[in-house]
């Protein structure tokens, strides 16, 4: 209770700044369908009609959460007009571009710790790479694979979503693998143990706890990369296309159950990592 | 001594990456297509092997001369260049898949003008002022709700939160409130920069610890006293981490805002004509151009943290 009341207060209080903003946001839209219409509205004939607009230019919340409820309850999973179906498309290349990039940036953090070369010559790219904005790229890495004759959007996505999501790990791991200090590594020289044994039995479990606060950071990097690379593309499945859609046919609605449902995926993947990293704490006997 | 001679070696590498990277046109006309790649590539893998003699030593990279530490990257990034422009010219790979490095840089020199017009709609007025903005706002947010414990508890959760969604998810909306030009560009950048660096400077300051307040007190320190002078400098560090984030996240912003609807210029707008034109060449261009925007942007913030958090452990030698 303690940690949840700030938190509601804070809920509550953005619940209210937004009622209040979709009321003098929507206001003008009334007002001016008044005028044409010749009558004059009060200020309290005005609120209701900001609150049930067809094409608000600020939906308020129960708005947007009725049309959440009817785009992931209202109909079976996989129609086109459901919410879970684009999230479904969107959690995939999520997960391929997540494994990628966790594979990518392990590998390179191996490759690093043990190579000074790969340090000095990769390192400073790596940080320039992701100081390049990927949207740049999207659109490019899209055309090229099909260009390539790779048919289909899942690709294409996930590379971008792994451009985002494989720095976050590679940056930690780096870290965590040197994270045993001098006394471990002298003792495990004393084991006789050669460069193999010890990053098995030292360097890899040391590095584990750096590991998961980054697969936090990767897995969320790496859903906004999926969504970027929905966007650019023209592609008509995934919650970035359906955001897009809802831009170009004018439905400020299908926009923000869009972003909502984005958003609950987010919460969804995050606490799925917190879950499997305390399942692994468990499993080697537990830090709590 | 050894540090000595892989200095030495590295330099020499590094020169004979270059010189069939000032002849390979010559070597061309002379020589099969092979010939040209295995002149390309060679350099690249002596350039390794003898580097690779670098990790046997125990020297932690800071005990490098600064110039090593500088050539090494350099020297990499050329070879790939190397190979990427050996790649494309020897097996002609079509310039709608991969245009060679020489192409694009030619399309850069030719469209120096267009570059520019978009480089000022999408970083000077578009990512730059609402990084500025969101940054401002953020700090004045982080001061505001700095004596109410209450609501640090509780939005710093939700601004942890916020930070990790898809905020980029907003563009279409912004767009549409503030219309095509670069106000709506710096309103998504303005939202996208808040949140990493509230939560960023929240946590920064609470970082002075207990002892130090406690002496903050015991000179008799008014609340602003002690924040001028104690909280906010030791919260720098954690600000400037997450200028750092939001540096990043301010060009994506103005980019991506810009495929909802922007002026006919603008990097994101150019991007994704040409992009539907096959010219990517000009694409290339264009990422060479954000490329450089956002490395100096990021390097700008490094430099100024240098200068503002001289005394962090980090920045000393």
């Amino acid at each position: 209770m303690r940690r949840a009341l700030p938190i509601l207060t804070v809920l509550a209080g953005i619940v209210v700044i937004w009622y209040a903003a979709a009321v003098c946001m929507n206001a003008a839209w009334v007002y001016d369908q008044a005028e044409r219409a010749g009558v004059t509205v009060s200020f309290a004939e005005v609120i209701p009609q900001t609150m049930a607009q067809e094409r608000p230019l600020l939906p308020p919340p129960h708005q947007v959460a009725g049309e959440l409820w009817k785009g992931i309850a209202g109909q079976a999973v996989t129609s086109k007009r459901s919410l879970v179906y684009h999230g479904y498309i969107t959690f995939k290349g999520t997960m391929m571009g997540f494994g990628l990039g966790i594979l990518a940036g392990v590998l390179l953090a191996m490759a690093i710790v043990r190579y000074r070369v790969v340090e000095m010559s990769v390192m400073p790219w790596a940080v320039i790479s992701q100081t390049i904005p990927v949207v740049a790229l999207a659109p490019m890495i899209i055309v090229v694979s099909s260009q390539m004759g790779l048919s289909g959007r899942d690709l294409p996505k996930a590379i971008i979503a792994a451009y985002l999501s494989f720095f976050p790990v590679l940056v930690s791991m780096v870290k965590g693998l040197r994270s045993p200090d001098q006394m471990q590594l002298d003792l495990l020289k004393t084991y006789g143990a050669g460069p193999l044994a010890t990053f098995v039995k030292l360097r890899l479990p040391a590095s584990m706890p750096y590991f998961f606060a980054s697969l936090k950071v990767a897995i969320a990097a790496s859903l906004v990369g999926t969504i970027v690379g929905e966007l650019p593309t023209g592609a008509i499945e995934g919650l970035g296309a359906r955001m897009l859609i809802g831009s170009q046919f004018g439905r400020p609605l299908d926009m923000w159950s869009a972003l909502f449902a984005a958003a609950i995926l987010a919460g969804m993947l995050i606490m799925a990592v917190g879950v499997v990293e305390r399942i692994y704490d468990r499993q080697i006997g537990g830090r709590t | 001594m050894t540090r000595t001679r892989e200095s030495v070696i590295a330099v020499v590498g590094g020169i004979l990456l270059v010189i069939p990277f000032l002849f390979g046109p010559m070597i061309a006309a002379q020589f099969p297509g092979l010939v040209l790649l295995g002149a390309y590539v060679l350099p690249v893998v002596f350039l390794v092997a003898n580097m690779v003699q670098l990790t046997w030593h125990d020297v932690p990279i800071i005990g490098y001369p600064r110039w090593v530490r500088i050539l090494v990257p350099v020297y990499f990034g050329l070879a790939m260049l190397i190979v990427w422009e050996g790649v494309a010219t020897y097996f002609e790979v079509p310039p709608v898949i991969l245009p060679a490095p020489s192409v694009i840089g030619a399309k850069i020199a030719t469209s120096l003008p267009i570059l520019w017009t978009d480089f000022a709609q999408t970083v000077l007025k578009g990512a730059i002022p609402g990084f500025l903005i969101g940054a401002g706002a953020a700090f004045v947010t982080a001061i505001a709700i700095d004596r109410s414990p209450f609501l640090q508890r509780g939005l710093l959760p939700i601004g942890n939160f916020v930070a990790a969604l898809p905020i980029v998810g907003l563009a279409p909306i912004l767009v549409m409130w503030f219309g095509f030009d670069w106000q709506s560009k710096a309103a998504v950048v303005v939202v996208m920069v808040f949140f990493p660096i509230l939560v960023n400077l929240v946590a920064g300051l609470q970082a002075a610890d207990r002892m130090q307040r406690d002496l903050m007190a015991t000179w008799g320190a008014s609340y602003w006293q002690a924040l001028w002078k104690l909280r906010l400098p030791a919260a720098m560090p954690f600000l400037f981490n997450g200028l750092k984030i939001a540096s990043t996240l301010a060009l994506i912003g103005a980019i991506v805002a810009e495929f909802f609807g922007s002026p006919v210029y603008g990097m994101g707008f150019r991007i994704s004509t040409e992009v539907g034109r096959l010219g990517l060449d000009m694409v290339w261009a264009e990422i060479a151009v954000a490329a450089l925007a956002g490395s100096a942007l990021y390097g700008l913030i490094t430099l100024i943290e240098r200068g503002v958090t001289f005394w962090h452990p980090s920045q000393r030698q």
